[in-house]
């Protein structure tokens, strides 16, 4: 169990591309820390320099108290969880688990003794343990590679999208394993996923990252209620936010969306911000029916997709061509063509700056 | 494909039948020639039905040679030509695996230049080469010895770009989980890269012991000694011996032997081998 504490952390590739523009952050002891964002964003390159894999160009890592920018990946003290496994595939699952410490040199008796240990854990049984990796099924194939890293009993785990490979139910409960034996072993962990929901029900704390770059770090529910960015903001949350053009009118007290229905913005309004053009954007979940409603917006159903727990509606405000989905309770009746009246809580309101794409908040 | 016409199926497996006669008959007469004492070998017809000879000839082939030579059989010959291919096959497989691993797996100035020279090697067989290997082999002293008959040979460019391709096929993956697992370079290589490239190196082994045991220029040009002569070079020197008619019947027992090693490593290592060449899953 460690703390790692990335300063500064730039990473240029010998072609001149930058990949990582320069991360802050400390990961406290026992934490689960998970980075997310789209493919290409270079969430698995910064995993991969804090395991050594990649080089370190600018800036100072420390893993404990050592700077370990030099170091080799052995001696970081770290474990890590590869997406496909990466097993070694002519050795049987025991030796898998055992090669790491057999060249630490530890003793036979006590790598026996950790692989049963880890094997227990992960309810791997003596028998699977005799087993070569490609007879084994996905998920045992990943209990393993996790086994290989308990094994280690390292003070960091890093995981590579350990359950992209697997399949939906699976990885589901994948999902839960990894985040209980988190809690229970209380080893600082780093995860990489570009799946948001698990990294919403995995990560204590989410990095999010786009083009190199921290566009926010904050817990699940920070990132969900106040999104840092109009990029944050579309990543997490499924079906993705509504966003549509807006201007806030000169009071500051209400916001008017393409010209059409004005919503109040309540709390007082952001009069610092009158006559501004912003981005407004509201998520799905957030727009409710309304019977009647002053304040309701006319949306014009285009399509329908019934989820059973839920209803996907798809459409336009009234003339405008700005697209919104809508989320609705349990089964409904909707039919393409209709006109729906919703309404939006003032709370619920997302505002952007449509030049610096950050959020702006009211006083 | 499921087809039911009994035609095709006839006139397909005549044609297997004839392939196998075409192969399979000279190979017979050699047997039946071992088999007969030396005097029935000269008369006409041939014989098609093997004799009581046999051990005897064996006998004669293995230990006493042609009458009017050396004295030496080829059990002598035998052995260098195993030793040799053996040496050639190993060193072989040895070597291009070094340098497959070298190539794919360090970066160092000048890794596709030396890729693409040790590939230029292909185009020039050992017969191009010859008189300046011999040159070189000649004033190192490697003449008349085992050393001299198998290094010059050892070097392979198919096979370093074989093994090269199946280093490429290993997963990255495998060598980083190798590094955090704290393995060096050798002990990746020796751990990991050469138990999962067990079946090439089988497949490789059989072609390459083959081709070292069918050597019969290079062992001709740099043996002048008995002692070190090859099966192989042996066979065709008993043809041209002196004036008297040649001996068939040792001559085809020891063609006999000669073919028996080959046989053996083919069908002893057929699975890997073949496993080795069409195996794709890592």
């Amino acid at each position: 169990m460690a703390r790692v504490i990335l300063e500064g952390l730039r990473k240029t590739y010998p072609n001149g591309f930058k990949a990582i523009h320069g991360v802050d952050v400390t990961i406290e002891e026992g934490e689960f820390l998970v980075l997310v964002g789209p493919s290409g964003c270079g969430k698995s390159t910064l995993l991969r320099m804090i395991a050594g894999l990649e080089s370190i160009t600018e800036g100072q890592l420390r893993i404990g108290d050592r700077v370990v920018n030099n170091l080799e990946p052995s001696e970081r003290d770290i474990a890590m969880v590869f997406q496909n496994y990466a097993l070694y595939p002519h050795m049987s699952v025991y030796k898998n688990m055992a090669y790491g410490l057999k060249i630490m040199g530890l003793p036979k008796s006590e790598i026996e003794e950790r692989v049963k240990k880890a094997a227990a854990i992960l309810e791997l049984t003596d028998e699977q343990l005799t087993r070569k990796p490609r007879q084994l099924s996905g998920g045992q194939r990943q209990r393993v590679a996790m086994g290989r890293a308990i094994v280690r009993e390292p003070s960091v785990f890093l995981f590579d999208e350990p359950l992209s490979n697997l399949d939906a139910k699976l990885r589901v409960q994948m999902r839960l394993e990894i985040k209980s034996l988190q809690a229970n072993l209380g080893i600082t962990s780093i995860y990489v996923t570009h799946d948001q929901v698990e990294a919403m029900t995995l990560g204590q704390r989410l990095m999010v990252l786009n083009a190199g770059n921290v566009e926010q770090l904050g817990t699940p529910i920070e990132l969900y209620q106040k999104p840092a960015s109009l990029f944050v903001a579309g990543f997490i949350g499924s079906p993705a936010m509504n966003f549509a053009e807006a201007k806030i009118d000169e009071t500051g007290e209400n916001i008017t969306i393409s010209g059409q229905a004005a919503l109040p913005l309540g709390n007082g309004g952001m009069p610092e911000y009158s006559n501004k053009n912003v981005i407004l954007g509201v998520r799905p979940e957030h727009l409710e029916l309304v019977a009647d409603d002053p304040d309701a917006v006319p949306m014009t159903v285009a399509m329908v997709e019934q989820l059973g727990a839920d209803t996907l509606v798809h459409g336009h405000f009234g003339e405008s061509r700005s697209n919104l989905t809508v989320r609705l309770d349990g089964i409904r009746n909707v039919k393409s063509g209709e006109v729906l009246a919703i309404r939006v809580t003032p709370d619920h309101l997302h505002i952007f700056d449509p030049d610096s794409e950050r959020r702006l908040e009211g006083n | 494909m499921v087809e039911n016409r009994p035609l095709l199926t006839f006139f397909s497996h005549i044609m297997l039948i004839l392939g196998v006669v075409m192969i399979a008959f000279p190979i017979w007469i050699m047997f039946v020639a071992a088999s007969h004492p030396e005097t029935r070998m000269t008369q006409v017809p041939l014989p098609l039905l093997p004799g009581g000879f046999f051990f005897e000839n064996l006998d004669i082939a293995l230990n006493k040679g042609l009458s009017g030579q050396s004295g030496e059989g080829v059990a002598r010959m035998l052995f260098n030509s195993l030793l040799m291919a053996l040496m050639i096959a190993v060193g072989k497989i040895v070597i291009s695996l070094l340098s497959a691993f070298a190539i794919v797996y360090f970066r160092f100035p000048f890794r596709m230049f030396f890729f693409w020279m040790i590939f230029i090697t292909l185009m020039l067989p050992v017969e191009v080469r010859i008189l300046p290997t011999y040159e070189v082999v000649a004033n190192l002293g490697m003449l008349d010895s085992y050393w001299g008959l198998s290094i010059p040979l050892i070097a392979s460019a198919t096979a370093t770009f074989m093994f090269r391709q199946v280093f490429l096929t290993i997963p990255d993956e495998l060598l980083e989980a190798a590094r955090i697992d704290g393995a060096g370079p050798m002990r990746f290589f020796w751990d990991i890269l050469v138990p999962m490239s067990r079946t090439n190196i089988a497949a490789l082994f059989v072609i390459l012991f083959i081709y070292g045991w069918n050597q019969y220029l290079w062992p001709l040009l740099i043996t002048s000694e008995p002692q070190m002569y090859t099966v192989v070079m042996g066979i065709k020197q008993m043809l041209e011996a002196a004036e008297q008619a040649p001996e068939w019947n040792v001559i085809m027992m020891t063609a006999l032997l000669a073919m028996l090693p080959p046989i053996c490593v083919v069908i002893f290592m057929q699975s890997l081998f073949v496993r080795g060449l069409t195996e794709t899953e890592k």
